[in-house]
């Protein structure tokens, strides 16, 4: 406040006393009015003429211009939004499928072992079936082959000893007496030789 | 010759005297750099608006960095009921900026040193202002002079202080802008001058005086435009919004 009276103190002495300091040759240009009306003037020619051509035609295109930055840059902020938006439902469509894919592969896999398991068993089953038959043939074969060996290896016994016999003595025994003898002896140790 | 100071506020006529009646308007230095500050700005904010591209150039962004600055201010002091002087105030702070810029530049001429230059700007915005207020609210404008919760003592006290102040409103606006233009420039002439005077030897402290205040100066006429448009805005402020 103090600041503005005296400046306006200063101004209203300068109004005042001009046509002292005007006379003067170190006053200030400013105070001396022979120009004032040409200042005036040209002041409002120029700057009245700079308001006109700024408002009417280069102001209203700078703001056209702004305006439709803000515009464009709302709209691709829309855009992208939107386009974001698509992409996380595309996403979660491909997380479904790839899900879905998952569990459909878990199944075949599921099944096809099932069914290979199946498969297996069974084969397995007919093998043993058949297994157990060839055992079956072949304890057959072997039981049979073990009831008849005691008595072929009797008749070789009896074969030999009466060759033997003969050799020996001469004379021929009489193969029942022979038969009895070594069915005595295959008796008493019969178990030895074949474990029976 | 250039040893006073004051030699550089001459105003001296340019082409031949042209008189209307009584009245000389000569084309004059004074007139010279006013042509040149409009111009200057018409041509910038020209080539500015221009191209109109999305991602604007370096002196697209100049002009629309400036309309915004111009546009904030105006919102920011006198809300939105001022938008339709936003293109007067642009006007006038740029023309006031290119003044107070062209005359940092060595032999030119301040058009803002001059108390008449800036007083008629002062004056019309005073008067623009006063009207605008008058229009919008009637008589009721004058109740800007008669603040709220005040005693009723002190009332008349108050009124003609704020009448005074009111009316003091263009003389401050214009002295100020005057006066610091003014000074900022004798200032920086003075030191020029001292700088020849004390020669090789001791010219250098004055040199890098003068060198500081250039700096100064550039400050000074930056926020003297500044302070000129945000002042307008706070009258302007006071015409549309009449808070009290």
């Amino acid at each position: 406040m103090i600041k503005k009276i005296f400046f306006q103190f200063i101004f209203f002495n300068f109004f005042f006393i001009k046509e002292v300091f005007a006379a003067e040759s170190g006053g200030m240009p400013q105070l001396d009015p022979e120009f004032w009306i040409s200042q005036i003037f040209w002041l409002t020619l120029t700057f009245g003429i700079l308001y006109v051509v700024l408002s009417k035609l280069i102001l209203p295109k700078i703001s056209a211009n702004l305006e439709l930055r803000k515009s464009q840059i709302q709209e691709n902020i829309e855009a992208a939004e939107k386009q974001r938006e698509d992409s996380e439902a595309k996403l979660k469509e491909y997380d479904e499928v790839v899900l879905k894919s998952k569990l459909e592969a878990k199944n075949i896999f599921k099944d096809a072992r099932e069914k290979a398991l199946k498969d297996i068993n069974s084969k397995k089953e007919i093998l043993d079936e058949q297994i157990n038959e060839e055992i079956k043939k072949a304890e057959q074969e072997i039981e049979f082959l073990r009831k008849s060996a005691p008595e072929k290896i009797n008749r070789i016994a009896i074969d030999t000893s009466s060759d033997l016999i003969k050799k020996l003595i001469g004379t021929e025994i009489n193969s029942s007496s022979i038969s009895a003898i070594v069915d005595d002896l295959s008796k008493r140790n019969g178990d030895k030789y074949y474990g029976s | 010759m250039a040893a006073n100071p004051m030699t550089q506020f001459e105003v001296y006529r340019i082409g031949p005297e042209i008189k209307i009646g009584t009245f000389d308007i000569s084309f004059t230095n004074a007139s010279l750099f006013m042509v040149v500050s409009s111009l200057a700005i018409l041509i910038i904010f020209n080539l500015g608006s221009k191209k109109n591209s999305i991602i604007p150039d370096k002196i697209q962004l100049l002009a629309e960095l400036s309309y915004t600055f111009v546009s904030k201010m105006i919102s920011d002091t006198a809300g939105s009921k001022a938008k339709p002087y936003f293109a007067f105030i642009f006007s006038l702070f740029m023309f006031v900026l290119f003044s107070n810029m062209f005359g940092m530049i060595p032999y030119t001429f301040t058009v803002t040193s001059h108390i008449i230059v800036t007083f008629v700007l002062a004056a019309f915005i005073f008067i623009g202002v006063t009207i605008i207020g008058f229009i919008k609210h009637g008589f009721g404008y004058l109740k800007l002079f008669v603040p709220s919760g005040v005693p009723i003592v002190l009332l008349p006290l108050i009124v003609v202080i704020e009448i005074i102040s009111y009316l003091s409103r263009p003389v401050s606006l214009s002295v100020r802008l005057f006066a610091n233009m003014m000074a900022g420039h004798t200032m920086m002439k003075v030191f020029g001058g001292f700088v020849i005077s004390l020669g090789i030897v001791g010219g250098w402290l004055p040199l890098s005086f003068s060198v500081a205040l250039t700096g100064l100066e550039i400050l000074v006429a930056f926020l003297q435009a500044y302070v000129f448009a945000i002042l307008t805005c706070i009258y302007l402020n006071d015409a549309l919004n009449l808070h009290h």
